[in-house]
């Protein structure tokens, strides 16, 4: 399949992984905000989590400072990352490691599969991973005949449930204990049937169904939350301890990565191992961080595979304005603000990477034009920005990529779309103080519309305001010739040049009602407005 | 041309025609405004790390360097362990003079099995996950204490053993000196070597997968008990 | 001082009646107000859809007509954040380096509304009177692109006869956003239920805002459940004076979008 480009780099592939959806945003929103039973499950979820994001930030003085350092190592990061990752490969195999590089997600399944048929074995426990969800990981095992084990809880519950992630920490966090429980009863086959809803039962009943995997796994695959340029270093950060299951018993480790999630040194991790915990769980710090260098001699894994993936990062990498969005840790803490992610939930947003930086992330990394609703799923409130623990400007790379959408569908088509032409047409007008004020007194139009003072139905598109929402009725009069006829009276108003200042400035606390304001004050007669109520 | 000229290739494309790149990482990280160094002394810095570990649902111990061996047998058998694994090189004095009712492990070599109270005392040699799923439990010393985070870090090094040690049993008794334990998270990295294995342990295994709700003991051991170990003034 | 009011588009041409409270609060005040007549918009809609291009002549505009005043008030925080924000940043996209310089000098200048009063003015009490019960909605440009902080609500404390509640979640997004009220109208309408419910659980008789598009929103939910409550821009509230504050038997029916200008109330209340 073919990728769009951008700026001549390729994008990620088109169908393979997990980065574009089925449908646009608005639709597939439609589609969860029906479901009452999902908004309950994710209003309780990212409330609780935001309490605790907020109280354990609170106890750090110096977060605005971490924050600061976060973004700067991250921007450092990529403004050298070929160094960096030539670095990262020269430690590695020094230390026993073999690294890979994968052009996109189809070389990365490639890699991934083969290097599993070489151990011989069919099966593979995995940690939860993002990376290698977006590349439809797998899929790809499976059709190699491999069956790829997800154990971290939330990962085996949406595996069990032939379901997607719907959150980067809290994959099922769509899903309530009752809905859990149903599934393990109907999946797991080794399960109690006496099994309760209670989350502690359902952890237990997690936990005896993988350990048996763990304890005879010889392949693990994993993510990256970190890798270490000058030491060679990987990390994983986890809660379950799954992860260090199969970071540590299997024979054959193999950990794919983005290119982006280079840290240039060791002290970097300083930084990180607060940013990332406090934001992303809400805790001082997570239960269990994996680190690795290599291979230990007796001690874990004894062949260890790095497989470093671009698949669609360089092109988000070329876009000066929009590569920050390339500094993201997976914390979700901008989900857990979005009151747009907290209503309609992951799946909405098509790709793996759900909420406010998925909306940046996805089309960067699939080109605008594959996700063109995505930089549209935002009321631009702001909450993502003030949560991100490395500062990405998510507001204002959701109106990057906007403007990018826009000059490319400008670009492509032949005719410009009605909303091209509408907004043509309003610079045109608005550009001009007296086509303005011209398109002001047509638009009193409007006040046929609402006799009552107020407007119950618009024509397409604003019909999608009127639908839960009443427009305001066009006053009699606008400020404008509010301001006219008080200041130019007599002279028929000016519509260009500065307006003399008011003439009638008065000491704080002088009475406020003044001559001109007895009257309608220039209201046309009968636009009194009593004369608006029926 | 190779996967890896190419995306290197890609990099610098992406990269290029922007004279060195811009921003810079702050070269020297207590310049960059963050706390590099706590101001808490020793007993205040052990209070906070006895709270925080205790906030994080890990039992607690304070004893003093001589009464350790006595404080280990306490929570050995308050825990009601059987067969405990214990990493080569872990020194707990009193131990390696075999005496009534206890003999040691010492250093000597692997598989080596001593008593303490009646609790098996095995060393780890080569384990297989299968026999380290039989054990009560493991005893462990630790690289570094984080005291703002409750963490404990290990590193494969003397008394700690390799990885898998601290993850199959179910107990995880680890014995933390004063002098290992630092306020920051950016004073525990400076001292961690980044060659070796690392293990962050902060509280037990937990999960919070369903409906945010926190359940302690999934996967890693259930019960992290950690006996802090300082002279009392 | 002198200072120059940018009533913005949307007040202008709907909502006149926040412009004129402007005036007039900041004339009681013993300011000059003066209404630069050539002025349109600031381009907020066109950057926040997309449309940078057709951007770039209004910021222009904007530049042309209020860079050679002292100081700019704008009765709207998101208005005010486009201007101090995106101007700038438009310009540059499009090369114009000494328009963006031009543009951030009035972005310097330009002042949301609680700003100029706090900030520049130093006046936290107005010496206004509203004898209602009014909970307040930060709105979210105000909130986090401005930092506003509580300096509106610093403002509202001290007017006299307000009965002041807090708003539950203060500062999650009424759900308008724009052309995502259109674009995304389902979820948007799902933000500004809970919005609206939040509003509803004070009691209050009127809510409040420095933004007349946010209000537009709420008010125009809550008219078409027809529940009573109002919303008043934040502009009218500090204008209200004890000779000219609304009467509690002339508080406007919920059938009528805008609240009264206090010199139509008068008549009321002499009626």
């Amino acid at each position: 399949m073919s990728a769009p480009t951008f700026l001549g780099l390729p994008t990620a592939p088109r169908g393979v992984g997990h980065l574009r959806g089925d449908d646009p945003f608005p639709v597939a929103a439609r589609r969860a905000l029906a479901d009452s039973q999902l908004r309950r499950n994710l209003g309780k979820a990212t409330r609780t989590i935001r309490a605790k994001r907020a109280a354990v930030v609170g106890e750090l003085p110096d977060w605005e400072a971490l924050r600061d350092a976060g973004q700067a190592i991250k921007a450092g990061a990529l403004a050298h990352l070929d160094r960096y990752l030539e670095q990262l490969e020269e430690q590695v195999t020094a230390r026993g490691g073999v690294v890979h590089w994968a052009r996109d997600a189809n070389e990365a399944n490639e890699i991934v599969t083969s290097l599993v048929r070489g151990t011989g074995a069919t099966e593979a426990v995995k940690v939860k991973s993002i990376v290698t969800d977006e590349i439809g990981l797998n899929d790809a095992l499976a059709a190699a005949g491999i069956t790829a084990h997800e154990t971290d809880l939330a990962e085996l519950i949406v595996q069990l449930g032939h379901d997607r992630p719907s959150h980067i920490l809290v994959p099922a966090i769509h899903r309530n204990r009752a809905e859990i429980r149903d599934i393990f009863l109907r999946e797991m086959g080794d399960v109690d049937p006496g099994l309760t809803d209670s989350p502690s039962a359902l952890a237990e009943a997690a936990r005896l169904h993988l350990r048996r995997q763990f304890l005879s796994a010889k392949v693990g695959i994993s993510g990256a939350n970190f890798a270490i340029a000058e030491t060679g270093t990987l990390c994983v950060v986890e809660s379950e301890g799954n992860g260090r299951m199969c970071l540590t018993l299997p024979d054959t480790l193999i950990t794919v990565m983005g290119i982006e999630k280079i840290l240039p040194t060791w002290a970097d991790l300083g930084v990180f191992m607060q940013l990332l915990p406090r934001s992303s769980t809400g805790e001082r710090m997570n239960p269990y961080t994996s680190m690795w260098t290599g291979v230990t001699p007796g001690d874990g894994p004894q062949q260890f595979h790095l497989v470093l993936l671009d698949n669609g990062r360089t092109a988000a990498l070329a876009d000066s304005e929009g590569r920050q969005a390339l500094h993201c840790i997976r914390c979700s803490a901008c989900l857990n603000v979005c009151p747009v992610y907290e209503r309609v939930g992951g799946h909405a947003y098509g790709s793996v990477y759900p909420g406010p930086i998925g909306a940046v992330l996805s089309p960067m990394l699939t080109g605008v034009e594959d996700n063109a609703s995505l930089p549209y799923a935002s009321s631009l409130c702001g909450a993502c920005f003030d949560a991100c623990p490395v500062k990405i400007d998510i507001p204002s790379l959701l109106v990057h990529l906007r403007a990018r959408h826009v000059d490319e569908v400008a670009q492509t088509r032949r005719v410009p779309s009605p909303e091209a032409v509408t907004m043509a047409a309003a610079s045109w007008v608005m550009a001009s103080p007296a086509r303005f004020e011209a398109a002001q007194r047509a638009g009193r139009a409007g006040r046929l519309l609402g006799r009552s003072g107020r407007i119950r139905r618009l024509p397409p598109p604003l019909s999608a305001w009127t639908s839960a929402r009443d427009a305001p009725r066009p006053p009699a009069q606008t400020f404008r010739e509010w301001w006219k006829a008080e200041h130019f009276a007599g002279e028929g108003g000016r519509a260009g040049g500065v307006s003399p200042p008011s003439q009638r400035s008065r000491g704080p606390g002088a009475p406020g009602v003044v001559p001109r304001e007895s009257g309608a004050g220039g209201r046309p007669p009968g636009e009194a407005e009593h004369g608006d109520t029926p | 041309m190779t996967a890896r000229d190419e995306v290197l290739g890609r990099i610098r494309t992406a990269l290029g025609g922007e004279p060195g790149g811009g921003a810079h990482p702050p070269a020297d990280p207590s310049s960059a405004g963050y706390r590099t160094h706590g101001e808490l002394d020793q007993a205040a810095l052990l209070d906070l790390l006895a709270g925080r570990l205790i906030d994080y649902r890990s039992q607690v111990r304070r004893t003093e360097p001589d009464k350790l061996l006595d404080t280990v047998r306490a929570a050995l058998a308050e825990r009601g362990a059987r067969r405990v694994v214990l990493p080569p090189g872990l020194d707990l004095p009193g131990l390696s003079q075999p005496g009534p009712g206890q003999s040691g492990p010492g250093q000597s070599g692997p598989g080596q099995v001593g008593t303490l109270d009646g609790v098996e005392l095995i060393t780890d040699g080569g384990l297989s996950a299968g026999d380290l799923d039989q054990m009560d439990g493991v005893i462990t010393r630790a690289a570094v204490a984080i005291a703002e985070t409750g963490t404990i870090v290990l590193d494969a090094g003397p008394g700690q053993g390799r990885r898998a040690l601290t993850l199959i049993p179910d107990y995880h008794l680890c014995l933390i000196e004063a002098g290992q334990v630092v306020a920051l998270v950016p004073e525990g990295v400076a001292r961690l070597r980044p060659d070796r294995p690392l293990t962050w342990i902060s509280g037990p295994s937990a999960t919070s997968d369903i409906e945010l709700e926190r359940v302690e003991g999934v996967h890693g051991p259930r019960t992290l008990e950690v006996i802090l170990i300082s002279t009392i003034d | 001082m002198r200072i120059a009011l940018f009533v913005t588009c949307l007040a202008d041409t709907l909502f006149p009646d926040a412009g004129r409270a402007t005036v007039r609060l900041l004339e009681r005040l013993g300011h000059q107000v003066e209404f630069p007549a050539a002025q349109t918009c600031c381009g907020q809609m066109h950057v926040n859809t997309g449309y940078l291009r057709d951007a770039l002549p209004l910021v222009r505009h904007y530049v042309e007509v209020f860079e050679s005043c002292e100081a700019i008030v704008v009765p709207s925080g998101s208005c005010t954040g486009s201007i101090r924000h995106q101007h700038a940043m438009v310009a540059r996209r499009y090369g114009d380096e000494a328009l963006a310089r031009r543009a951030e000098a009035a972005a310097a200048r330009t002042y949301e509304l609680s700003q100029l009063l706090v900030d520049v003015l130093g006046v936290e009490d107005v010496g206004a009177y509203y004898p209602h019960r009014v909970t307040y909605h930060p709105t979210c440009h105000s909130l986090r692109l401005l930092r506003v902080g509580d300096r509106p609500l610093r403002l509202l404390r001290n007017v006299t006869g307000i009965d002041l509640v807090e708003l539950p979640d203060a500062d999650t997004c009424c759900g308008f956003g724009g052309t995502f009220a259109v674009k995304n109208a389902d979820t948007s309408t799902a933000m500004l239920a809970d919005k609206m419910r939040s509003v509803l659980d004070t009691r209050a008789e009127v809510c409040t805002a420095g933004d007349s598009s946010c209000l537009m929103h709420i008010g125009g939910g809550l008219s078409r459940l027809q529940t009573g409550t109002r919303t008043v821009h934040l502009a009218e509230i500090l204008a209200s004076v004890p000779q000219t504050s609304v009467p509690r038997t002339a508080v406007r029916q919920p059938s009528e979008p805008h609240p009264p200008e206090p010199h139509a109330a008068d008549q009321a209340g002499a009626r």
